[in-house]
């Protein structure tokens, strides 16, 4: 089967060469991976993996570091770190918290993803 | 003592198997001429999920372009150059 | 892939070298599962804030910068230029720039052989020399079809090769990252290092762009 991160050779229209700079929390999450990669818990090959594992729909559907990002959630459940349970109360507990000081403002379609 | 040497020609492996890999499918099966070693790496395939194992060695392979593509567009001298791992690798 | 992207991504900053500001709102779930993580992880002693502020800090003082020059260095003393070809990491460590856990292969543009770079597998990318990889790299559309129609790829960069030149991609398959060492442009016997260095762009040393006045 073809990774879905296996995309040499596929047809595909032109390249976007316009640059983009990082948001606050884009940066963040780069720091957040190298920080837990530090650490012995998730290495360059582990997030491949991870990423692959979430499947040729996330290609397309997800940018770059929400690809990151779900890869991590993942990685820390498999490794044993977190489970799935901590993060899902945690992910509802920061919802709360942006909604009460006005920092929510979720994109359409959004808010269906949430536990 | 490693099993190519510069100029060796070989043919990636048509295999398709489950898991982590890092032989791209677009090469798979192709003819190509060994260019250099780089060295015995970690395997990915293992390492992917926090396994260990022996070392692989890895080369780097050049395939021309147009064994690649049948209908390639640009010049003939054109190239793609891969890094792959020992294990996928066999003698032509 | 920022072109398919359903948020609002007009947050970007005027200074990418000032102190990163948070966000003004949170718009996706990605945004507060990674929130969410980070939080978790420094609760349970995994990770410190300190710790993450520290990697984007170093983060941001890579530069495309740094490989210019290592260019630099290249295109002024043979003696650097032979050692760089041979060991990557050791002519970039000389430089203060260490590369710790891939192996960097620089390859030499020439007047008949052009070299350019790509991941097809996911975005490998000289990142301890360069910085972070420019959005297009990690797009579908780039590593999709830079290794079946590079010279159209290419083209779209406003880099036109001659027949005569020969092609080399570079498909970063595994644990090599690598520098293109692009060619010198002509007319500059007279400059120094330093700017020398300031004529080399990231897209020469990825391989899609010509330095004025490099040979086609």
């Amino acid at each position: 089967m073809r990774s879905p991160q296996d995309i040499g050779g596929l047809p595909e229209g032109p390249v976007d060469p316009s640059e983009h700079t990082l948001n606050f929390w884009e940066k963040q999450a780069d720091g957040l991976r190298a920080a837990v990669g530090s650490k012995g818990l998730m290495s360059s090959h582990e997030s491949r993996r991870a990423i692959e594992s979430l499947g040729h729909d996330a290609m397309g559907r997800l940018t770059y570091y929400e690809r990151w990002t779900a890869a991590l959630s993942l990685q820390m459940v498999e490794r044993g770190v977190l489970t799935q349970d901590e993060i899902d109360a945690k992910v509802a507990q920061v919802r709360q918290r942006l909604v009460e000081t006005g920092e929510l403002e979720l994109s359409a379609g959004e808010a269906e993803k949430l536990p | 003592m490693t099993r190519f040497e510069p100029g060796a020609k070989v043919r990636v492996r048509e295999d398709c198997p489950p898991g982590h890999i890092r032989t791209p499918v677009y090469l798979r099966g192709k003819p190509g001429v060994v260019q250099r070693y780089f060295g015995a790496f970690g395997n990915p395939e293992r390492l992917a999920y926090n396994l260990t194992g022996p070392k692989k060695d890895l080369y780097k392979v050049r395939f021309r372009a147009a064994d690649l593509w049948p209908d390639y567009q640009g010049s003939q001298k054109d190239v793609i150059e891969a890094d792959l791992y020992d294990h996928w690798l066999e003698t032509i | 892939m920022s072109g398919h992207h359903h948020h609002d991504h007009d947050h970007d900053h005027d200074h990418p070298h000032a102190p990163p500001q948070p966000d003004d709102k949170v718009h996706s779930y990605h945004q507060i599962l990674s929130i969410a993580l980070k939080e978790l992880l420094i609760e349970k002693g995994v990770i410190t804030a300190a710790e993450v502020r520290q990697f984007i800090e170093k983060r941001d003082s890579i530069t495309p910068a740094n490989g210019a020059k290592v260019v630099a260095r290249a295109w002024l003393d043979p003696a650097y230029r032979a050692r760089l070809l041979e060991d990557g990491n050791a002519a970039a460590a000389e430089l203060g720039f260490p590369i710790t856990g891939t192996k960097l292969v620089a390859v030499e543009n020439t007047s008949d052989t052009h070299n350019v770079v790509v991941c097809t597998l996911c975005s490998c990318y000289p990142r301890d020399l360069l910085g972070l990889p420019p959005a297009w790299y990690k797009s579908r559309a780039y590593r999709a079809r830079v290794v079946r129609e590079p010279r159209a790829v290419l083209r779209e960069f406003g880099t036109e090769l001659s027949d005569d030149v020969a092609l080399r991609v570079h498909d970063s398959t595994a644990d090599i990252r690598f520098l293109v060492l692009p060619q010198r442009p002509v007319g500059t016997d007279a400059l120094d290092e330093e700017a020398l260095a300031a004529l080399v762009t990231r897209d020469s040393m990825i391989g899609v762009a010509l330095l004025d006045g490099g040979a086609r």
